[in-house]
């Protein structure tokens, strides 16, 4: 092993059916570094993480670890947890009917007896020293997802790990909880832990990785000191081409210039509905892009959910088209030529068993009507137009979309929306959790569905593509809408102070 | 969860297990005819012979599969939708057979115990036990559905108390329908030599497939099986379907009642189709459905129906005591699903690989 | 008391439902039926008769709070109750031998079943269902007509009375009549006391919680998943097999029309005492409460005038509906109250 190296993988295989997820891979990780694993959806990052953890049974290779003498075996989640490897995934993997404590203690430790008291108390140390707002004897259930997350990570951090991987642990915190967990890496790294980190946001390797490795189509790129890898020519590294401009999508050419240009195509007046939100004024036009934005758990999400009935609407009046409707449920919606793409794909979006071609047809099929089924040949033919057109990568219409990578998933979804033919389009985070490249396309394809006349609400996390894709921007905080930016107020800092509430705003 | 993700890595992959699905229970009924072939030379001889009533019939080992099989076939499709649409089985079948079989012969008895002609005409009984049955699939499919509970527990209260119903129903009397034009539905109708209840569930077969071929109902009980949530975002109405699987189930339930009560002019509420919801479910899982929903193959789960149906006539051809008979049945059905169980299957085929080392990449 | 109502664990709250309305159950009872219920005998009597649906469902709930089910409980309690007779009066057994039969065929029933359910990942349903089939064919194989056991040493057994002092009553002629408890009543409660402490106070009893709560979490947090599954079948399989030693000394003898419904029975106890079938909620206390809420029931329905058979059944169905629904609606309301 290398000389201060804590962990060292070396030549790992890993081959599915079919698919060769990791070839040859070498990782090393030193002591007390800050390590990013990088690289698109399908690049093999989470299949070397659950290599690493015992997850999956590696095909070849081997895994060294500092003062184990020999390779180690890790064959199971606790193996992994034996030899001082601690993970926090993206998805929680905690248990929601425990306790936090519980959940902070389980599947750990010597002994047969469960120290109730004991437990609560070390586990509300924790809590406090960490800051986290929650309690040992609370259900687990009953706090928040990003407690969840950080208890999670209380977890991994109290158990003297040696390594501790962070899959993506940032995707469901906000801002001020992401400061506070790069406090406590900060933190662990002077006491000599290695941290792998896995993330898509580019900002946050740079704020607190010290070193890089990119994987692509399961093979190793390299690994790189961050000071040597400028931002572009990581991206370019990850998708194994050059970038094109993405800041220069958006252009004037591209917008909407029918003569209906300024007419409302929805409309909505003092909307609320039982998400917890403030009612809402909101209106689309023909052709326009807008997006909400504000932080995570500032009701954005909840406002499309309303405009598409998808959570109980108690209050407000709907325009569409300038004639008073009602929506109830997202049928009534879709009726009505609105489609909304959901935020979380796995649990909302796909129907992971069916095949590429069912999700695709699916809407556009409860829109005809249940004694009005389309025939085979004719969701083939559907199917396969869309397959073509976003560019689906899959081996066939037939695939159960489950197997495809989560940004093909994404645009099967973008297709079964694009079917019904909307004319008011709604997308929560299209572009989360897929690769680079998909996101591009993505974006070109929102202003080119503008373009030719389609109203689209945008919403993201990341800021820089709001700006990039939407010429109106609805600000929220604390589940209601505090401002609304366009044409030359669109620019980060405006975004922000409004988000902080110290800019020239009409809050209410 | 780690094994699911491994098939589902490549097309290819699952297309051979879609295949493989209906490859089990005729698999099944395969070695089952080579084993009956092989112990009895006679088994497939059909003949055409004069019953009581004195017309030509068919009998022989098949067609008394094929007789039996009904109630079961029929149940077997109700079950199917259900399983797909809720995850989960309906397990008062048996029960509610009682209480629809209770109330056709409480429609032709009249309350009477034993009239000498019928107190109202057939189909009056057979749609009021449509009603019934349907009631009953209602209020199985009305706490699955609104109330979220549990298919299995929640049919567990009509299990419980159904052939008590059923025997409310008549006042715990056993009427006896003696105009032989009853015994019709579960016997033979006079000039033709093929089981009544074996054409009712051709019947149900046809209508089946029309529906799933002319309606949605296929997709959209699948989808609501495997996403509920993803189903409700794109229009649907997830807790509807349910309700609606648990309806059409009630509706199979009232059919096989009616070929039921026909077959013994009577009923004993304690015995009348009784294990037949165990029977109904081993069939879906026969047919290689997965019990805890979504994707669905109405036609295997048919022909599970019979490889059921086809177990039960072997074994009493094997001189197996009735009693005894679900020692026998529960052995071949784990034989069965452990063969087929996706961790012992990975296995033979890893067995297989290692013989014939290759790597196939995909891009 | 809202937040208090929030911040309860689903584990206690249905427990609290469960007891609160057992308790108004039988002081209802108490009211309208007048005397019956208030003799210490009555409620002893309940115990005596539920003790071997008590341990099993003890044994089911565990299975349950994994998120699994087992079916073939009632089954093997028949076997066990034929093949003890069996073993007694034909092959010249004695009672130690037949507790280690009642034991092996429990456990044997466990192991094979927990093996296919866990290592082999069958759904817990298929297995059961067939070990319960198997159960049931196996017991008439085994003997096929009801009889009687005529050994002594058993006899003996069966009619021991365990006399609790100070709770016995007078009756019409004045005549002191101490209350009992049977032998079965005393395994039930040890098995409650004991998996009720395992479940609560070991870490190995914890994980049940876990892999019932979230079988892909909890893997993740470094329990082995399988063999906490295999462990939950192993326990119910041997609990089954104790019960149907228990079973057997309640009736004396062997049928296989015997303990028939049991599984029905256990499930509804383990459900009405706050087991959610979902896996991850449930608690051993709250079944004891569920198996004595089914009987009180019965109870009251017999006093009540309705004997006919069916009535049995039918508000046994009842309660099992009236119970899930306000699971139901209690789990809804807590879920949006967050």
């Amino acid at each position: 092993m290398k000389e201060n190296a804590i962990l060292e993988m070396k030549g790992i295989y890993k081959i599915f059916p079919g698919v060769r997820a990791l070839q040859d891979v070498d990782f090393t990780l030193c002591k007390g570094e800050i390590h990013a694993l990088m690289g698109e959806n399908g690049a093999g990052k989470s299949t070397l993480i659950k290599v690493l953890t015992g997850v999956y049974e590696k095909d070849g290779g081997d895994i060294f670890l500092e003062g184990l003498g020999k390779a180690a075996v890790i064959r199971s989640p606790q193996d992994a947890q034996k030899l001082g490897i601690s993970t926090v995934y993206q998805e929680i993997t905690l248990c929601p009917n425990l306790s936090v404590a519980e959940n902070m203690y389980i599947g750990r430790g010597d002994g047969a007896v469960q120290n109730w008291k004991k437990m609560n108390a070390d586990a509300d140390k924790i809590l406090q020293n960490l800051d986290i707002p929650a309690r040992g004897a609370q259900q687990l259930s009953s706090c928040s997802i990003a407690i969840q997350q950080m208890v999670a990570i209380a977890r991994a951090v109290d158990m003297d790990c040696k390594v501790l991987i962070l899959d993506e642990p940032t995707s469901s915190l906000d801002e001020k909880e992401v400061e506070k967990l790069f406090g406590l890496m900060r933190d662990l790294k002077k006491r000599g832990v290695g941290i792998i980190f896995v993330t898509h946001f580019l900002d946050q390797v740079y704020e607190v990785c010290d070193k890089i490795t990119v994987l692509r189509d399961g093979k190793l790129v390299g690994e790189y000191e961050i000071k040597d890898l400028p931002r572009v020519q990581l991206v370019s590294k990850m998708l194994g081409k050059e970038l094109d401009d993405m800041s220069d999508i958006k252009s004037d050419a591209l917008a909407y210039k029918g003569k209906d240009a300024d007419t409302n195509v929805f409309e909505a007046v003092g909307l609320q509905s039982n998400a917890d939100i403030k009612p809402f004024n909101f209106h689309i036009k023909k052709g326009e892009v807008n997006g909400f934005t504000g932080l995570l758990g500032s009701g954005r999400s909840e406002c499309v959910r309303a405009i598409f009935g998808a959570d109980r609407v108690i209050a407000g009046n709907v325009k569409k088209d300038g004639k008073e409707v009602k929506i109830k449920k997202p049928i009534d919606a879709m009726k009505l030529g609105i489609a909304y793409l959901p935020e979380d794909r796995k649990l909302d979006g796909i129907v992971g068993d069916l095949s590429v071609r069912e999700n695709i047809i699916l809407a556009a099929q409860v829109l005809r009507g249940a004694f009005k089924p389309f025939s085979k040949a004719e969701t083939y033919k559907i199917a396969d137009e869309y397959i073509k057109m976003l560019e689906i990568k899959t081996a066939s219409a037939d695939t159960p979309i489950k197997s495809l990578s989560g940004g093909n998933q994404q645009k099967c979804i973008l297709a079964r929306w694009l079917l019904t033919h909307p004319d008011y389009l709604i997308l929560d985070e299209p572009t989360r959790g897929i690769d680079v490249g998909t996101k591009i396309e993505i974006q070109k394809l929102v202003l080119k569905l503008a373009s030719e006349g389609m109203s689209v609400t945008f919403i993201s996390s990341e800021t820089d593509e709001m700006l990039r894709t939407c010429s109106r921007l609805i600000v929220m905080r604390d589940r209601k809408v505090v401002g609304e930016l366009s044409n030359e107020e669109l620019c980060q800092s405006s975004i922000m102070n409004t988000i902080a509430g110290g800019g020239t705003t009409d809050e209410k | 969860m780690k094994n699911k993700e491994k098939k589902s890595g490549i097309g290819g992959l699952m297309r051979g297990l879609v295949r493989k699905q209906i490859f089990i229970p005729i698999a099944a009924l395969v070695i089952l005819t080579i084993f009956n072939y092989i112990m009895d030379p006679t088994f497939f001889k059909i003949t055409l012979s004069p019953n009581s009533l004195g017309y030509n019939v068919l009998s022989g080992s098949i067609i008394t599969i094929l007789d039996n099989g009904s109630e079961l076939a029929i149940l077997a499709i109700g079950m199917t939708l259900v399983t797909a649409a809720s995850g989960g089985q309906d397990i008062s079948v048996g029960a509610t057979i009682a209480i629809a079989g209770s109330v056709i012969l409480r429609i032709l008895c009249g309350g009477q115990t034993s009239p000498d002609t019928l107190q109202a005409p057939v189909i009056v009984a057979f749609l009021v036990a449509c009603v019934a049955g349907m009631l009953a699939g209602a209020f199985n499919g009305a706490l699955v559905a609104y109330f979220r509970i549990q298919p299995m527990i929640a049919t567990l209260i009509l299990f419980t108390a159904g052939r008590s119903i059923g025997a409310w129903i008549n006042n715990n009397t056993l009427p006896v329908v003696k105009d032989p034009s009853f015994a019709v539905y579960g016997g033979f109708i006079p000039g033709i030599a093929v089981p009544t209840p074996f054409l009712i569930t051709v019947a149900c077969i046809i209508i089946i497939t029309l529906v799933l071929k002319f309606t949605t109902l296929g997709l959209y009980t699948q989808s609501v099986g495997i996403n509920e949530e993803s189903s409700r975002l794109n229009g649907l109405n997830p807790a509807f379907i349910k309700f609606l699987t648990f309806v059409i189930l009630g509706l199979c339930v009232a059919v096989a009642a009616l070929i039921k009560v026909s077959r013994i002019s009577s009923i004993n509420y304690s015995v009348i189709a009784k294990d037949i919801e165990m029977d109904a479910i081993l069939a879906v899982a026969l047919g290689g459905n997965k019990l805890s929903g979504g994707k669905f193959n109405m036609a295997a789960s048919i022909i599970g129906a019979y490889v059921i149906q086809f177990l039960t006539t072997t074994l009493y051809a094997l001189k197996v005591d009735a009693n005894a008979l679900p020692a026998y049945k529960a052995v071949v059905v784990i034989a069965l699903v452990v063969l087929s169980a996706p961790s012992v299957t990975e296995k033979i085929s890893a067995l297989g690989k290692k013989m014939k080392p290759k790597a196939k990449e995909v891009a | 008391m809202k937040e208090k109502f929030k911040n309860m664990s689903d584990t206690n709250l249905l427990l609290t439902i469960t007891i609160v309305i057992f308790f108004l159950m039988y002081i209802g009872a108490i009211l309208f039926l007048g005397e019956g219920f208030l003799k210490p005998q009555a409620f002893f009597n309940i115990l005596n008769s539920q003790a071997a649906l008590i341990i099993t469902s003890c044994g089911l709930s565990l299975v349950m709070i994994t998120g699994g089910i087992d079916i073939s409980v009632g089954g093997v309690v028949a076997l066990v109750s034929m093949s003890c007779a069996v073993l007694l009066d034909y092959k010249g057994g004695n009672i130690a031998e037949a507790i280690l039969l009642a034991i092996g065929i429990g456990l044997a029933f466990g192991i094979v079943q927990g093996f296919l359910v866990a290592y082999l990942d069958i759904q817990p349903f298929i297995v059961t269902l067939a070990g319960m089939f198997f159960a049931r064919g196996l017991t008439t194989i085994v003997h096929t007509n009801p009889f009687n056991v005529e050994h002594a040493g058993f006899i003996a057994l069966k009619d021991t009375r365990i006399y609790i002092p100070g709770m016995g009553s007078f009756n019409k002629k004045g005549v002191y009549i101490p209350a009992y408890i049977n032998i079965g009543v005393v395994v039930a409660i040890v098995v409650v006391i004991v998996l009720f402490c395992v479940l609560r106070w070991s870490k190995a009893g914890r994980h049940f919680y876990a892999v019932g709560g979230n079988r892909q979490s909890a893997l993740m947090l470094g329990i082995n998943v399988k063999r906490t599954v295999f462990a939950s079948h192993v326990m119910c399989g041997l609990l089954a097999g104790i019960a149907g030693f228990v079973y057997f000394m309640y009736v004396g003898s062997g049928s296989p029309a015997h303990a028939s419904g049991m599984e029905m029975n256990a499930i509804a106890s383990s459900i009405i005492g706050g087991t959610l079938l979902t896996g991850g909620v449930g608690n051993i206390i709250g079944t004891l409460f569920g198996v004595l809420s089914l009987s009180t029931i019965q109870n009251i329905v017999q006093s009540a005038g309705l004997d006919q058979a069916w009535w049995t059944n039918i508000t046994i169905a009842a309660m099992l509906c009236l119970f899930l629904v306000i699971q139901s609606i209690v789990m809804a309301r807590k879920k949006s109250a967050e």
